[in-house]
């Protein structure tokens, strides 16, 4: 048992050298096809960040008129709060609303002279809401606009910013429905492009398995040196494209700050590196294992 | 030793490669198996070694009930069987040491003894020199003595040659008949396909002749007749 391990390990690293030509190739292939499903895998974090920035940035906001009484006001909170859909609901005090203006609005003098000629805060108390689904901000805000409310509250701003709300929603909806069909056609071709490269190197030796069989040897002889082949095949691959792929991500991370201020890709990628690298071993491992496994059971028919 | 029992080999109703064959051979014989291209030669040979399996029929090897073996007994039983080819069937990605090391491998033997016998085995055939070369350093008649070597190394009980020298000229060719009959001399059966006739006309031994699909002569001292 050991001794037939040992000469399948053996073989497997003897077949890898002496077709050296054809285990370059292979690995070439198999280094592309990490490659794009890592770059999968960066790309989903990417859009999950982008899309949840988006999300963060929907809110709608309940103006109370000036003459409702605070407890009111914090009464209506805690309803929302106690609401599914309801992920945050802040209260702004109308002098917390005027403080924030005014740091606002510091450096201009008329704004502060207007206010103070006028006397009193002209600015109203209010909720601001944040729900976990953008979907659900249409409930929320017919709930709001419900009869029974319209004595406390002056304005609900959903209605002036529908558009833009329902056109984030399309937005985000259909990022994340596309994000998942091309990562889908994406890892398929690329498992595919491997798996066949590897096929295409075990057709060469079609023969040989034929051969041993003939000579009397069992499958296991014959099929572990290509096993151990595709293990190689994976390990080297992974380690390569991760080597590729390294310093690429430290030349993008400016570059993606850019686009989604909340993304430090290469935070991401450090904090991430170890699993990440696990899961390109495992990719190549398990798509040069299965790739052998199923070529070989082809020609040991005889 | 080796039973072949009313057997039958049928591609499909236009290609009947064998037709209600019998024959006995027993231990220690030396028998040729000749006919034209498409006889049956190979069909027999192929039968033998389990590459093929019969139509009908029943063949049967020491203990083994041939036509019956499953997938997975196949290695077992062809280990008991050393097989000559007319393409030498060498595995190409292997040196000449490491080819006929394979035969005792597959066996598990250990390295010790694949290394004590490798190279006598080498010797016998006259190879020692070229351990280490791969098959395609070798000349036609070298690369046939390498498959001779990893045929008998595991001292099978049978050596079955479809057309040895079908690939060779006639200096090589004897060399290899040469061999044949030393393994023979040696204590195992030696099944000869052949379309040679000088050959089966010097050996002066058993002579099984096939003629489409059937054993039309077998006679204990034959020669090669075949009639037109």
């Amino acid at each position: 048992m050991f001794v037939t391990l040992s000469r399948i390990i053996k073989y497997g690293f003897q077949n890898f050298l002496r077709n050296g030509w054809l285990s370059t190739a292979t690995i070439a292939v198999m280094i592309l096809a990490l490659f794009v499903l890592q770059g999968l895998i960066i790309f989903n974090v990417l859009a999950k960040t982008a899309i949840t920035a988006v999300q963060n940035k929907i809110d709608i906001s309940v103006y109370f008129k000036s003459n409702v009484a605070e407890d009111e006001m914090l009464k209506l909170k805690k309803t929302l709060e106690d609401f599914n859909e309801v992920k945050k609901v802040e209260y702004v005090s109308r002098e917390q609303a005027l403080a924030e203006f005014q740091a606002r609005h510091k450096e201009s003098s008329i704004v502060s002279q207007a206010i103070e000629e006028l006397g009193e805060n002209p600015l109203l108390a209010s909720l601001n809401i944040k729900a976990h689904d953008p979907k659900q901000y249409i409930s929320l805000a017919a709930f709001l606009n419900n009869e029974s409310l319209q004595p406390l509250i002056e304005k609900v701003t959903y209605a002036q910013n529908q558009v833009v709300i329902e056109r984030l929603i399309r937005i985000v909806d259909t990022a994340r429905r596309g994000g998942v069909i091309l990562t889908l056609i994406a890892a398929l071709i690329a498992v595919l492009v491997a798996f066949n490269t590897i096929r295409l190197a075990i057709y060469t030796n079609r023969e040989t398995i034929g051969i041993m069989r003939l000579v009397g040897a069992s499958n296991n002889l014959i099929r572990g040196p290509y096993i151990v082949e595709g293990i190689l095949y994976g390990l080297l691959a992974a380690a390569l494209s991760f080597a590729v792929i390294t310093p690429l991500i430290g030349y993008a991370s400016p570059y993606v700050v850019n686009f989604i201020p909340e993304m430090n890709l290469q935070n991401y990628f450090a904090e991430n590196f170890l699993r990440l690298l696990g899961y390109q071993l495992l990719f190549g491992i398990i798509l040069g294992v299965f790739s052998s496994f199923i070529a070989v059971r082809r020609y040991l028919q005889v | 030793m080796i039973t072949f029992q009313n057997v039958s080999k049928i591609y499909n109703k236009h290609s009947v490669a064998l037709d209600n064959v019998s024959f006995k051979i027993n231990l220690k014989e030396f028998v040729s198996i000749v006919g034209r291209s498409g006889a049956g030669k190979s069909t027999i040979v192929k039968l033998i070694i389990a590459e093929e399996k019969p139509t009908s029929g029943r063949i049967i090897f020491d203990s083994y009930e041939v036509n019956k073996l499953k997938f997975s007994q196949f290695p077992k039983y062809r280990r008991h069987i050393g097989t000559i080819f007319q393409d030498f069937r060498l595995l190409t990605g292997k040196t000449v040491f490491e080819n006929i090391a394979f035969a005792l491998e597959v066996e598990g033997r250990p390295q010790k003894e694949i290394n004590e016998f490798v190279p006598q085995i080498l010797n016998l055939v006259g190879l020692n020199d070229k351990m280490q070369s791969f098959p395609y350093e070798l000349s036609g008649g070298e690369k046939q003595r390498v498959a001779i070597a990893r045929a008998m190394i595991n001292q099978p009980e049978v050596i079955v040659a479809d057309e040895p020298t079908g690939n060779l000229d006639p200096f090589n060719t004897w060399e290899i008949i040469k061999l044949l009959m030393k393994i023979n001399e040696m204590g195992s059966i030696v099944i000869l396909a052949t379309h040679n006739k000088e050959i089966i006309n010097t050996l002066g031994q058993r002579v099984i002749t096939v003629e489409k699909g059937r054993v039309i002569r077998d006679e204990e001292h034959g020669r090669f007749i075949l009639t037109n």
